[in-house]
C-alpha cells in the first residue's frame, strides 16, 4: 500500500467518488434547464469512476486501474465532442436547448 | 498458449476491420461528391464480408495479455453481429433514392466502426476491453442516430440516446471500478476466483455487479431501463434503427452471457431471480405498451423490448440448454427483425417516407410480394410454426421449463398471446383494410433484404440442425 493512501485510508476516496456519482446522476435527472449542464453532469460521473479506479489501483498496488483511467479519459473526450456536436445539430433544427423542449416524440 | 502470451493473430478480424474503416473513410473523401455514398457502401459491405471470412479462420485462444479471447462463443456472436451490420449497410443503400438523399456517406463507415466495437465486446476477457468495445460501439451509434441533420426528430433521437446512453456507460464504468477494487483484478479469469473463494462475496463486489448489470440492461433496452427505446427507434433513420435493433443488442447479449455465465456463474442462484424479474417485466411491458401504437417503428421498439425479455429467459434458466436456446433465439430474431425493417424502409408514398401502420392499408392488393414478406415476419414474431421465431421461442420456453421456472414460462406464453394481437393487426390492415393510395415500388436493395430474409425465415427449419450444433459448441465454450 502506497504512502498517500496510507495517510487517510481508502474510505474518504470512495466517499468522495460516491458523492460525485450521486451529484452527477441528480444533475441529469433533476436538471430542468439546460442540456449543457447534463453534459457537465456526465463528466462528473466518469470522473467519479476515475477517482475510484485510481484509489483502488494505489491501494491494491496494481497498475491496471491507472491504465484504465487513461482509456476512460480518452473516451470521455470523444464523448464530449460527440455530445456537443449533437447538441449543435439539435439547436440548429429546434432553436433551443432547453430540456423541457426535447419532447417532439412521446407515447 | 499461456494467458500471458501476446498471440496477436486472434484479433485478426478486428484489426482488419479497423484498418479497412480508416482506409475507406480516407479514400472516399477523395472521390467526387456524387459517388461517395455508393463507394463507401460497396467498400464497407466488402470489408464486412471479408471480416466474416476472417472470423471463421482466426485462431482461437487467449491473447493480448489476457484481455482478449477468441472462442466458439465469440465466433458465433461475431457472425451474428456481422450479418446484422451487413444487412443494415444493404438497407442503407436501398433506402437512399434519388428523391430521398438522407444518409450521408459516413453512415456505412460508422456502421462498420460500431460493428468493430461490438466484436471487441463479444471477445472481451477483461473489464477494460469490455468498456472500450462498448464505448466504440455506442459512440458510433450516437452519431448514426443524429445523422439526418435537417430532421428535428433524428437529432432529438440522437440527443436522447446520447444522454441516456452516456449515463448508462457512466454507471457501468462505476460498477467496473467497484468490481476492480473489491476483486483486485479486471480479468474475467481472476474474477471467477475472487467470486468463488469468498463464502459471501464482499458487499462492494455485489454493488459493482449490479451497476454493471444496469449498464448492460440499458444497452439491451430491458425494462426498467427501456425509456429511450421508442423515441430513438422512431426518430433515427430507418436503416440505423434496423442496425440498432440487431448488432449492438447481440454484442450486449454476448457480454451479458459471458459475464453472468463466466465470472459470476458460481453465484447463479443470487442473480437468477433478478434476471427472471427483468425478463418477466420486459415481456409483459413489450406486449401491452405496443397495443396503442400507430407508428410502425415505435411498435418495433416495443416488440424488441419484448423479444429481449424472451431471449433473457434462456439465461434465467442458468443451464447449458438455456444458453443454447438464447443463442438460437437471437439468430432467429436477427433474421426476422432485419426483414421487417427491410419492409419498413420500403414504405414510401410519392418519394416521401411514411411510417404509420395505417399506411399499410390494402398492401395485400397493391403490392402482394411485400405484403407476403411482412406477413411472414409478423407470424414469425408471434412464434407461429414452422417459421424461425417459433423455434427460438420453443427452445427458450423448454429450457426455462426444464429449469423449473414454471411461472416464467406461463407469463411468457401469456405475453406472446397478447403480443400476437398487435402483430396480427398489421396483417389484418394489409389484407382486409380498404387500400389507400398505393406505396411506391421498393428499390432493389430493399427487395433483396426483405425477400432474402423472408426466405430465411421460412427455411430456418432446414438450417436448424447446423445452427443448433453451432449454438451448442458456443454454449460449451462459454460454460464448459
Amino acid at each position: 500500500m502506497n504512502a498517500a493512501i496510507n495517510a487517510v485510508g481508502l474510505g474518504p476516496y470512495l466517499f468522495v467518488s460516491a458523492a460525485l456519482l450521486v451529484l452527477g446522476v441528480f444533475g441529469i435527472f433533476l436538471n430542468r434547464k439546460n442540456i449543457i449542464v447534463i453534459l457537465m453532469a456526465m463528466e462528473l460521473i466518469l470522473l467519479s469512476a476515475n477517482l475510484n479506479l485510481v484509489a483502488f489501483s494505489s491501494a491494491l498496488g496494481d497498475l491496471s486501474g491507472q491504465v484504465m483511467v487513461l482509456f476512460v479519459l480518452t473516451i470521455a473526450a470523444a464523448e464530449a465532442a460527440i455530445g456537443l456536436a449533437i447538441v449543435t445539430v439539435y439547436f440548429r433544427n429546434r432553436g433551443s436547448i432547453q430540456v423541457e423542449d426535447v419532447t417532439m416524440m412521446k407515447g | 498458449m499461456g494467458v500471458s502470451s501476446f498471440n496477436w493473430a486472434i484479433a485478426l478480424p478486428e484489426i482488419a476491420l479497423a484498418l479497412a474503416g480508416v482506409i475507406i473513410l480516407a479514400g472516399v473523401v477523395l472521390q467526387p461528391r456524387g459517388e461517395r455514398f455508393q463507394t463507401a457502401t460497396v467498400l464497407s459491405g466488402g470489408a464486412l464480408l471479408g471480416c466474416m471470412a476472417l472470423v471463421l479462420v482466426a485462431p482461437q485462444g487467449h491473447g493480448y495479455a489476457g484481455t482478449f479471447v477468441n472462442d466458439g462463443f465469440a465466433r458465433f456472436m461475431k457472425i451474428l453481429v456481422l450479418v446484422g451490420a451487413l444487412v443494415a449497410v444493404v438497407l442503407g443503400a436501398g433506402y437512399r433514392t434519388r428523391e430521398l438523399r438522407k444518409l450521408p456517406f459516413e453512415a456505412p463507415v460508422l456502421i462498420l466502426f460500431s460493428t468493430l466495437g461490438a466484436m471487441i465486446m463479444a471477445s472481451s476477457a477483461n473489464l477494460m476491453t469490455l468498456f472500450v468495445g462498448l464505448e466504440l460501439s455506442s459512440l458510433s451509434i450516437y452519431i448514426l442516430c443524429a445523422l439526418e441533420r435537417d430532421n428535428v426528430l433524428s437529432s432529438e433521437a440522437g440527443l436522447k440516446y446520447f444522454i441516456l446512453g452516456s449515463l448508462a456507460s457512466g454507471l457501468l464504468l462505476y460498477g467496473i471500478s467497484l468490481v476492480y477494487g473489491y476483486a483486485g483484478t479486471m480479468e474475467y479469469t481472476g474474477l471467477v476466483e475472487a467470486v468463488r473463494s469468498a463464502a459471501i462475496p464482499p458487499m462492494g463486489l455485489v454493488v459493482g455487479i449490479v451497476f454493471v448489470l444496469v449498464g448492460l440492461s440499458f444497452k439491451l433496452s430491458l425494462v426498467p431501463f427501456h425509456m429511450w427505446t421508442p423515441d430513438v427507434y422512431q426518430g433515427a433513420p430507418t436503416p440505423v434503427t434496423a442496425y440498432m435493433a440487431g448488432a449492438p443488442k447481440f454484442a450486449a447479449f454476448a457480454l451479458f452471457l459471458r459475464v453472468m455465465a463466466g465470472p459470476f456463474g458460481a453465484v447463479a442462484p443470487r442473480w437468477q431471480i433478478l434476471i427472471e424479474a427483468v425478463s418477466v417485466l420486459s415481456m409483459v411491458y413489450g406486449a401491452f405498451a405496443a397495443i396503442p401504437q400507430t407508428n410502425i417503428k415505435r411498435l418495433m421498439a416495443y416488440s424488441s423490448i419484448g423479444h429481449m425479455g424472451y431471449a433473457l429467459m434462456g439465461l434465467a434458466a442458468a443451464s447449458m440448454v438455456g444458453l443454447q436456446a438464447t443463442l438460437v433465439y437471437l439468430s432467429a430474431y436477427l433474421i426476422m427483425n432485419a426483414g421487417t425493417f427491410g419492409c419498413i424502409a420500403a414504405m414510401r408514398r410519392n418519394g416521401r417516407e411514411v411510417n404509420g401502420i395505417a399506411d399499410l392499408a390494402g398492401l395485400g392488393k397493391t403490392d402482394p410480394g411485400m405484403a407476403l414478406a411482412l406477413a411472414i415476419f409478423m407470424f414469425s414474431m408471434v412464434g407461429a410454426p414452422p417459421l424461425a421465431g417459433f423455434f427460438g421461442k420453443f427452445l427458450v420456453f423448454a429450457a426455462a421449463w426444464q429449469a423449473g421456472l414454471y411461472p416464467l414460462v406461463i407469463v411468457g406464453a401469456a405475453a406472446s398471446v397478447v403480443g400476437a394481437y398487435y402483430y396480427l393487426r398489421i396483417v389484418k390492415v394489409m389484407y382486409f383494410d380498404v387500400p389507400d393510395q398505393a406505396l411506391d415500388r421498393p428499390t432493389p436493395g430493399l427487395w433483396f433484404v426483405s425477400g432474402g430474409m423472408g426466405l430465411a425465415t421460412v427455411l430456418f427449419i432446414v438450417a436448424l440442425g447446423p445452427i443448433l450444433s453451432c449454438a451448442h459448441q458456443a454454449a460449451v465454450a462459454l460454460a464448459g
